[in-house]
């Protein structure tokens, strides 16, 4: 099947992905209309960021956990006890911020382990199992507060998530660091794609025409640059934001290219067939919680340094926004089909629809249908989509 | 009574992209049994969702008449309420509902909305005496074997008043006993006066019972022929119908074999596993049986035997607890407590049903392809897409997988090509020792002649071979030496030239002395 395809053909064949970039786009384009160009102002950009980091990373392990033909209802109480944690190691014994962090996330790796247990060796669905795990965690949190906050947290534990790479080449009044990042980033992603592109006609694929190749290309680097520019015009570079592009980078990567990734893959799919050809399954769906327990102290941490305190009531709902999040990105709701990308792009829809809609001072009750409404639409188009392929096979 | 009661004529259906039916005509006369056979894909099934209406009114072009009046399904409902009933390959009854309730699911004998449970129940005890099935209406379907399904769905579909019966391969799943009761009722039902009409891959069987067959193939009609043959015909009309069917002749249904039997690579002793959940129960009971490099070895045994049992017992225990017993590997004993021990160790196992064990139907064939053997895609930490598709690309071309690319959803392919992704996935984890459970169940005649090939390489290229089947034919086509398990022990080990289906028969029904 070496030759090209056109892009009406990459459109249609890749609906079900391609989907989503598009919703993306046109509801950016709507708020960024509806607030007279204030969503995307320097300023909300680097707030939409710091924001919403927390909901992002717990959706790169949701939709893994999804994928895999589970769910995890207990991420919010995990991010609250994982803070809480941290709170107690840094604020009530004075001791230093990273051992703050570690001690996070070595709580993340125990409520994994637990979880983990339960779903992988009892056989416990993960929808019980987390549900329980929703309650022992929130209740946990509250006895390691002692039923109070705890702030604040030092300059540095703050600066997880406050931090911002600023003015390391200079100031000349915008942050040029972060421009040169961005740049290179870009190099470095068009070469891989043309090196991909390279490898799939030596194998004799289809890739799409070569004007197409670097149009896409040059829309991703415009896209990009414009939104460093608007970063590098504020406060600089988030260091939450480096954070959160190595997670996205990396869990990319594992989902895709590795073997526990693809036999996450495989179990969500069939989960028999996985078994028979050799899957460990208990192993995979350990490791699977164990990860989402880290990623959860992750957004703990993050969480605990924005708000700069270990509150009893944290996380509370995070669980229905990541869930959310790798259902609008095109996740499955029996398992075997989503993308961490798309989970991304999904938490980006709730991200700007939440933004743009408080900057426009449309109130919480109204806001919260919308997202519901959103939800449901997202899901529905995907069932739709469904349908429209199989009647074309 | 010999008026047609069906005329189909000239119906043309178009998916986006293929012509499923062109110009098809059938004509079936009242109180016959009407056999259709073909291909996988050859349009079948096409044919019989336009029939009763789950391909509705106007999506095709043609006319259907039913009783000589012009039909115009909209639903599945539609023609139901003229008698035409459909009953599909896979079940669709609910499992953990009784067997009246699934009798009458949406067509509830009820007044005013409440279901009368009395009504219910005796008229379902009526109408399991008219299949022949001897069960309390009130026993959840899931207790039931499929073969007793099966007949829960011929007694659903008469609660219809039922006058045409549409059977899609109604013996696929079952063992002989059950398919020989289920024909005979059948004939009983066309004595009665239903019409009925099955499509069925096995060709012994239509010739059994079909008054007239019609054959399509590539979504055409080929011929319709009068199986009223006198006797000494009979025999012609299978290779009659395998040419119709695939438009050649197929001069040898199981083609010749060339294999130097070598070195025993296989040995099982004295192996006993118990039921994974019924304490005390021993599905295979002290079984020992070996295979030689170059050697295909058959296991006939009838359904519930523990043909499968078996074989996933042995495979990294997949099946089954408190197992005991030997497995050597060249003379060597070997423990396999888990399959990817199974799988080091060289063994492969391709399942019965590649839909719920074999294939994950949500992805490509290149995934499913390399699923059992990762790390030899992989480098490092990370698998080689681009590997991975050459791979796949390979089987593609030498099973002869028909497929536009190996990135098509393997759900989307036909019978005969899923179970050929299935034995690439095993061909690639380059296994010594392959064991085939039903490699041929639901594939047509053309794939499975291909499927023989390739068993047939494999064999000569050294690999051990263990086939089960519970087509005997198969079995003795295929075979070197033959297993006979009977309840859950191996009652017999004969050479293949030395065997008749009586004896095989008579051993694979031999109880407990």
């Amino acid at each position: 099947m070496a030759g090209t395809s056109d892009i009406k053909e990459l459109l249609t064949r890749n609906l079900r992905q391609s989907g989503i970039y598009i919703a993306f786009v046109a509801i950016v384009l709507l708020f960024t209309i509806l607030t007279g160009g204030a969503l995307l102002s320097p300023g909300n950009l680097t707030n939409l960021v710091l924001q919403y980091s927390y909901i992002l990373i717990l959706a790169i392990g949701m939709v893994l956990i999804i994928v895999g033909g589970h769910i995890d209802l207990s991420v919010g109480s995990v991010v609250a006890l994982t803070g809480a944690v941290a709170a107690v190691v840094v604020i009530g014994n004075g001791l230093p911020w990273w051992l703050g962090v570690l001690a996070a996330l070595g709580t993340g790796v125990l409520v994994g382990l637990w979880q983990g247990f339960w779903v992988a060796f009892v056989g416990i669905p993960a929808f019980i199992v987390t549900l329980a795990g929703m309650l022992i965690f929130r209740g946990l949190t509250m006895q390691v507060l002692g039923n109070v906050s705890l702030s604040p947290f030092p300059p540095e534990y703050q600066y997880i998530s406050g931090g911002f790479l600023n003015g390391l080449l200079g100031g000349y009044g915008y942050d040029a660091f972060t421009l040169f990042l961005a740049a290179a980033l870009i190099v470095v992603f068009v070469i891989q794609q043309y090196r991909g592109r390279l490898a799939k006609l030596k194998y004799q694929q289809q890739v799409e025409a070569q004007w197409l190749f670097w149009l896409k290309n040059l829309l991703i680097a415009a896209v990009v640059m414009a939104f460093a520019w608007q970063l590098a015009h504020a406060r600089g570079l988030p260091v939450v934001l480096i954070l959160l592009a190595a997670l996205i980078l990396i869990y990319g990567f594992i989902s895709q290219r590795t073997i526990f990734g693809r036999h996450v893959y495989a179990m969500g799919g069939n989960l028999q067939a996985a078994q028979l050809s050799g899957v460990k399954t208990r192993r995979v769906n350990m490791l699977l919680f164990i990860n989402m327990g880290v990623l959860s102290a992750v957004a703990g941490i993050v969480y605990s340094a924005r708000s700069n305190s270990a509150q009893p009531g944290a996380g509370n709902m995070f669980e229905l926004d990541a869930i959310a999040a790798a259902f609008i990105g095109g996740a499955a709701v029996t398992g075997g089909i989503g993308k961490v990308q798309g989970a991304i792009i999904g938490g980006l829809i709730m991200a700007v629809m939440s933004n743009g809609m408080q900057i426009m001072g449309i109130d919480q009750s109204t806001q919260s249908v919308v997202r519901g409404v959103v939800l449901v639409l997202a899901v529905a188009f995907d069932v739709w989509n469904k349908k429209r392929a199989s009647a074309s096979s | 009574m010999h008026d047609d009661i069906l005329e189909m004529r000239s119906i043309t259906k178009r998916f986006p992209g293929v012509t499923a039916l062109k110009d098809v005509s059938l004509r079936v006369r009242e109180g016959e049994i009407h056999a259709i056979c073909g291909e996988n894909g050859a349009g079948k099934s096409t044919l019989m969702k336009v029939l009763s209406g789950v391909e509705p009114a106007g999506t095709y072009e043609g006319e259907i008449h039913f009783r000589g009046r012009p039909m115009s399904f909209a639903t599945v409902n539609d023609s139901e309420a003229e008698g035409i009933v459909i009953i599909h390959q896979e079940l669709a009854l609910v499992p953990y509902l009784s067997v009246a309730e699934n009798i009458f699911l949406g067509n509830e004998r009820s007044r005013a909305g409440i279901i009368s449970w009395h009504e219910t129940n005796a008229r379902a005890a009526e109408l399991l005496a008219r299949v022949g099935l001897d069960e309390n209406p009130v026993t959840p379907v899931d207790h039931l074997g499929v073969g007793k399904q099966q007949l829960v769905e011929i007694a659903k579909a008469l609660s219809k008043d039922v006058s045409l019966l549409i059977l899609d391969e109604p013996t696929a799943a079952l063992n002989d006993d059950d398919s020989e009761h289920l024909l005979g009722l059948i004939r009983g039902l066309r004595d009665e006066g239903v019409t009925c009409i099955i499509i069925s891959h096995k060709l012994g069987e239509i010739v059994e019972v079909a008054d007239s067959t019609t054959i399509i193939r590539d979504g055409s009609t080929i011929e319709t022929i009068d199986m009223h043959v006198p006797e000494p015909e009979r025999p012609a009309l299978i290779p009659r119908l395998i040419r119709g069917m695939v438009g050649r002749d197929i001069e040898h249904l199981y083609p010749e074999r060339d294999a130097e039997i070598g070195e025993e690579i296989l040995r099982i002793e004295d192996w006993h596993v118990g039921h994974p959940t019924q304490q005390d129960r021993v599905v295979v009971d002290g079984a020992s049986l070996h295979v030689r490099a170059g050697e295909v070895v058959g296991i006939a045994g009838l359904m519930g035997a523990g043909r499968t049992e078996l074989a996933r017992s042995v495979f990294g225990r997949s099946y089954g607890r408190d197992i005991t017993g030997t497995v050597s590997m060249h003379g060597k004993p070997v423990q396999l407590r888990s399959v990817a021990e199974a799988i080091a160790h060289g063994l492969a196992y391709v399942s019965e049903d590649r839909k719920q064990y074999g294939l994950n139907l949500i992805q490509d064939i290149r995934t499913n392809v390399t699923a059992a053997a990762l790390r030899k895609v992989t480098t490092g930490p990370w698998i080689d897409g681009n590997e991975e598709i050459a791979v796949a690309e390979r089987y593609r071309s030498s099973l002869n997988i028909k497929t536009p690319t190996v990135m098509s959803l393997v759900g989307k392919l036909s019978g005969g090509n899923q179970q050929k992704v299935v034995l690439s996935k095993w061909l690639f984890t380059e296994p010594e020792v392959l064991i085939l459970d039903e490699p041929t169940r639901g594939v047509d005649v053309g794939a499975k002649f291909e499927i023989y090939s390739i068993i047939n390489e494999l064999a000569e290229a050294g690999k051990a071979i263990i086939v089960i089947s519970s087509e005997l034919p198969e079995v003795m086509g295929l075979a070197d030496r033959i297993y006979t398990l009977s309840v859950g022990r191996i009652t017999g080990e004969v050479p293949a030239r030395d065997a008749t289906q009586e004896r095989l028969m008579e051993l694979m029904t031999r109880e407990r002395e």
